[in-house]
């Protein structure tokens, strides 16, 4: 082997990196807003009165889990302009991000509210609360505390899967890579530098997590 | 006029609480039938019966956290039906306290206390504030107002959830066997502040299986047994002239553990 490492690229490219990595973040803070957004209403509709909402929850959630992301992001992309629906590549890459990412919250917060005792939910329909303000008020942060390891680890990877935003060009840290890449094809420096800056990203998220835990899940409990 | 004056009567216009004919089935199995009770205004009713026998389910109808078939049951003069707006008119007049306190564990102990005057009835948070310090006060538990419920034990727990009850302003309160999750030595602060509420003037229902409180507080009490009212008497002639096989053999088993 007689690959001779060349960083120049790297650093030349650093602001374009950088800003790749704020670009990055924004699509996955946006998609996780989202995906928190579609996880509490879908739990809500997953256990409604109506038989309808019902199916369409599960069954939204069963066609989400089961295709691939890459196909989802495309079918949003080219196929709904078809359908008279057309959305740049950073809103289209938030918007797959969000309805990919709230289909496994769905199924993550669902297993927390339905860990929550029902002596809860008769406390508070006993006090005279409606069964809406008992969910917000009484059952959700207890079910998202029980889930919010589960919760976490889903958000680091939907962190990670907003790489796959690059195939629509979305503006990331991936699809920058490629662009500096395929001008100095300095593939080994790029990607290697990249590798290192999505660890250190997931790694921010975690601790992000973490003060969110410390700040809103800390309550003592038994 | 004396406790047991008051037991005897139970006429329509003073009844706070009248139950004409109840049954409830869970699928096939009757769970309550033909349950006739009416409770006046400042009356205190303890139930009690084997397990299994209704005395809990029958308490839960009165404020709908169990729907039941057929008869109809009646608070402070509301007929409970099946619109949320009778149920929620019911369910702000009548307090609960369960077995296992259900406080909620995320907020403090003055915040389980606020949230539902504010929430449900729109009172202010000062207001609520002053209201839920006065009875945690009158609980004897005001020092604990900052901490949250896994922090206390569960006799303080359950006193917490009776002035949590009572911040509401009820006019009834539903005791679904208080004392049963609780270690012998906490039983007692329970049943104290369980007595000072009676001695208060408020409306009560009891199922419990603490005798002594029965002796103390009741004006009647009553003994279900396969969903049904066997009987029902004063607790001087309950516990000393049971007219029922079953009540007195359910007598015999219960005090003789005690």
């Amino acid at each position: 082997m007689n690959y001779v490492l060349d960083f120049t690229p790297v650093i030349d490219g650093l602001p374009d990196l950088l800003a790749g990595c704020l670009g990055t973040f924004l699509l996955a803070l946006g998609g996780m807003l989202l995906a928190i957004i579609i996880g509490i209403g879908g739990v809500v509709l997953r256990d409604s009165r109506f038989p309808a909402c019902r199916w369409a929850v599960k069954a939204f959630v069963e066609l989400i889990r089961n295709t691939p992301f890459l196909v989802q992001i495309f079918f949003i992309y080219f196929a709904l302009p078809l359908a008279g629906l057309r959305l740049d590549p950073t809103p289209t890459a938030i918007i797959a991000l969000g309805i990919n990412g709230g289909a496994y919250a769905i199924e993550i917060i669902r297993g927390g509210v339905q860990s929550i005792s029902k002596g809860q939910i008769e406390a508070g329909l006993a006090l005279g609360l409606h069964r809406a303000l008992v969910f917000r008020l009484i059952v959700l942060k207890p079910a998202l505390r029980a889930v919010f390891p589960s919760l976490a680890s889903q958000f680091v990877m939907l962190t990670l899967t907003t790489s796959v935003a690059s195939a629509i060009s979305a503006y990331e840290l991936t699809s920058v890579a490629q662009r500096i890449e395929s001008e100095t094809f300095r593939s080994f420096e790029v990607f290697g530098t990249i590798t290192l800056m999505y660890l250190v990203i997931s790694w921010m998220m975690m601790a992000f997590f973490s003060l969110i835990s410390a700040r809103y899940f800390s309550y003592p409990v038994k | 006029m004396t406790r047991h004056d008051t037991a005897m009567s139970g006429t329509a216009a003073e009844a706070m609480i009248v139950m004409a004919e109840v049954e409830k089935w869970y699928g096939s199995f009757q769970a309550l039938s033909g349950i006739n009770l009416s409770v006046r205004r400042g009356e205190k009713i303890v139930l009690c019966g084997p397990s299994g026998s209704g005395k809990s389910t029958l308490i839960r109808c009165i404020n709908h956290l169990e729907a039941y078939q057929k008869g109809e049951i009646r608070v402070g003069g509301t007929l409970l039906g099946d619109d949320g707006r009778t149920i929620d008119a019911v369910r702000r007049e009548v307090g609960m306290v369960f077995q296992h306190f259900n406080l909620f564990p995320h907020m403090s102990v003055l915040r389980n206390c606020m949230l539902a005057p504010m929430r449900a009835l729109g009172i202010g948070r000062k207001e609520a504030e002053a209201t839920a310090r006065d009875l945690l006060a009158r609980v004897k538990i005001i020092e604990q107002a900052d901490k949250y419920p896994a922090q206390l034990s569960g006799g303080q727990q359950q006193r917490v959830a009776i002035a949590r009850a009572l911040c509401m302003r009820p006019s009834v309160m539903l005791f679904d066997e208080p004392t049963s999750a609780l270690d012998p030595e906490m039983v007692k602060e329970v049943l104290d502040t369980m007595v000072a509420l009676a001695e208060e003037g408020m409306t009560m229902i009891c199922v419990t299986h603490e005798m002594g409180f029965a002796r103390q507080v009741a004006d009647r009490v009553i003994f279900m047994a396969e969903g049904s009212i066997v009987e029902e008497a004063p607790p001087d002639i309950f516990f000393t002239q049971p007219r029922h096989a079953r009540t007195r053999k359910f007598l015999g088993e219960i005090l003789r553990s005690h």
